[in-house]
Formats: C-alpha cells, structure tokens, sequence
C-alpha cells in the first residue's frame, strides 16, 4: 500500500513536470532583461524551498528526539537532511549556471551566496559526523543537536538578501522586485512536484534508515557469537 | 536567433540538466546503499543461522 502510494505520488510529479516544462518553454514569454535563463528561476528557487523545508522537518526531528529517544526521529532527521542537501546542491548549481549569463561569473563571495554555501557545508558536515560515531544512541544525540545548531542559519541565508547588500537579485514573490502573475503561478506550480518528489525521497531513505537499525542489530547479534 | 539567445538557450538546458543530474545521482546513490544493506543483511543472516545450526 505505501509503495502504491509513492509510485502514486511519484506519476502526479512527473506529469507536473512534463506539463510544467512545456508551459516555460512555449507558454511562457522571456523575461524582457534576461530572455530565457530567467527560467531557471523556476528551478533554482524551488528547489531553495524544498531544501530549507527539509532542514526545517529536520530541526523539528532533531528537537522531537532529544525529548523523547525515539530512533524514528533521528532517521527522519537524517532523510530530511540528505535529501534537502540534494536540493541545496540543485541550488547552488543552478544559480551558478543563472549567474554565468547574467553577471559573466560563475560565483562571487556574496552574502546570499556564501551563506547559502556555509549552510550547505554545515549540513553536509552532519552527515560526516553521523559517519564518525558508531554508538546509534550517541550518534543521534549529537547529529540532533548540530542539526538544530545548523538551522540557525537558515533565517540568515534567507533575510541576508535583505539584510545586507547584494549583488543576488532581490526578493521576486513580494516587495518591489515582485515577479509578474505568471511568472509567480509557474514558481509555485513546479514548487509542488519538486515537493512531492522530495516527500517520495524522504519516505524512501527513511525505509532504508529502518534496514540500516536491523543491520546494526544483526551484525551485534553476529558479533555476540 | 542571435548568438546571445542561443547561448542563453543552451545556458538554460545546462542548468536543467544540472538539477535533474543532481537529483539522479542522488537517487543512484540510494539504489546502491540500498543493495548494499540488501547484501549485507542477507550475509548476517545466513552466518547467524550457520552459527545458531553448530
């Protein structure tokens, strides 16, 4: 039933997508200033949401063990956390490729850009200390709590463009810089199956974390021989 | 098309490519953990059993 469900949830992303990418392709018109990489808005920021609600199910996994131990949290943790670096990458690589047209550079030390990077990094370092700590207790202690120390630096990735000056675009779903009806209902629209595939994601790893516990317990099964 | 809009073009397709790579990869790299568990699982058993048989 809960394969039917992913595969389920899986075929909607897809058909999204197809339509998605058809509509940005012909229906849409270029963007007056930056003709057709403007499109990879449709990706690039997204796939910044899909990351940070990752990070966020993650903090919320990480509190939620440290209150009550159980080892469901810690592997939801960890998915959330995998797959949200996944999106943070298509982040990150998609807005090199934007900035390559548009600013004749590949990356500059910005605050939205480095923020983003140290993110990433800290993140990236959770998964290395889950790798480091073979005690499964031990190691969902202290990955809950540097995944609780990462997240605050999600708010200042996000405010940063505000914040402080920036050669990164300013805010495009409100303010001055707000982008056109069309242009927001295509952002949001392919926000949805990058969101479904991240659940689909998640759903998986966390099944494969649950396998991962029955290894462990069968290998000290095997080693108390 | 001009030079300018071509590159910009083809620019975009880098970029898509780019994000579906990325989300590809990391798919491949679940299968394979996931055989791997598979694999290792299945070895434990069997030596828990042989053990358990002696």
């Amino acid at each position: 039933m809960r394969e039917k469900i992913l595969y389920g949830l899986g075929a909607i992303a897809a058909l999204l997508l197809a339509r998605n990418i058809w509509v940005m392709l012909t229906g849409l018109p270029d963007e007056a200033f930056q003709g057709a990489i403007f499109r990879i808005i449709f990706f690039h920021v997204p796939a910044a949401f899909t990351c940070f609600l990752c990070f966020f199910v993650s903090l919320i996994a990480s509190i939620s063990y440290l209150k009550t131990g159980r080892m469901q949290w810690d592997s939801l943790a960890v998915s959330a956390t995998e797959v949200g670096l996944a999106f943070g990458a298509a982040n990150l690589i998609s807005g090199m490729i934007w900035a390559r047209i548009i600013w004749g550079i590949w990356w500059t030390w910005d605050w939205r850009l480095t923020s983003m990077l140290v993110c990433w990094l800290l993140y990236a370092g959770y998964l290395v200390l889950r790798r480091a700590v073979e005690e499964p207790a031990q190691r969902a202690r202290l990955s809950a709590v540097l995944s609780i120390l990462s997240f605050t630096v999600v708010p200042f990735v996000f405010f940063s463009i505000k914040w402080f000056r920036t050669q990164h675009p300013q805010p495009v779903l409100y303010g001055e810089g707000r982008m056109e009806a069309g242009y927001r209902a295509m952002l949001y629209g392919n926000w949805l199956p990058l969101l479904l595939i991240a659940v689909i994601l998640v759903a998986v790893r966390m099944q494969q974390e649950k396998r991962l516990r029955e290894l462990d317990a069968l290998r000290r099964e095997a080693h108390a021989f | 098309m001009g030079d300018a809009a071509a590159r910009n073009f083809q620019y975009l397709a880098y970029g898509l490519i780019a994000v579906w790579a990325i989300l590809a990869v990391y798919v491949l790299t679940l299968v394979s953990r996931e055989r791997r568990i598979e694999r290792e699982i299945e070895g434990l058993k069997r030596m828990v059993e042989d053990r358990e048989g002696k």
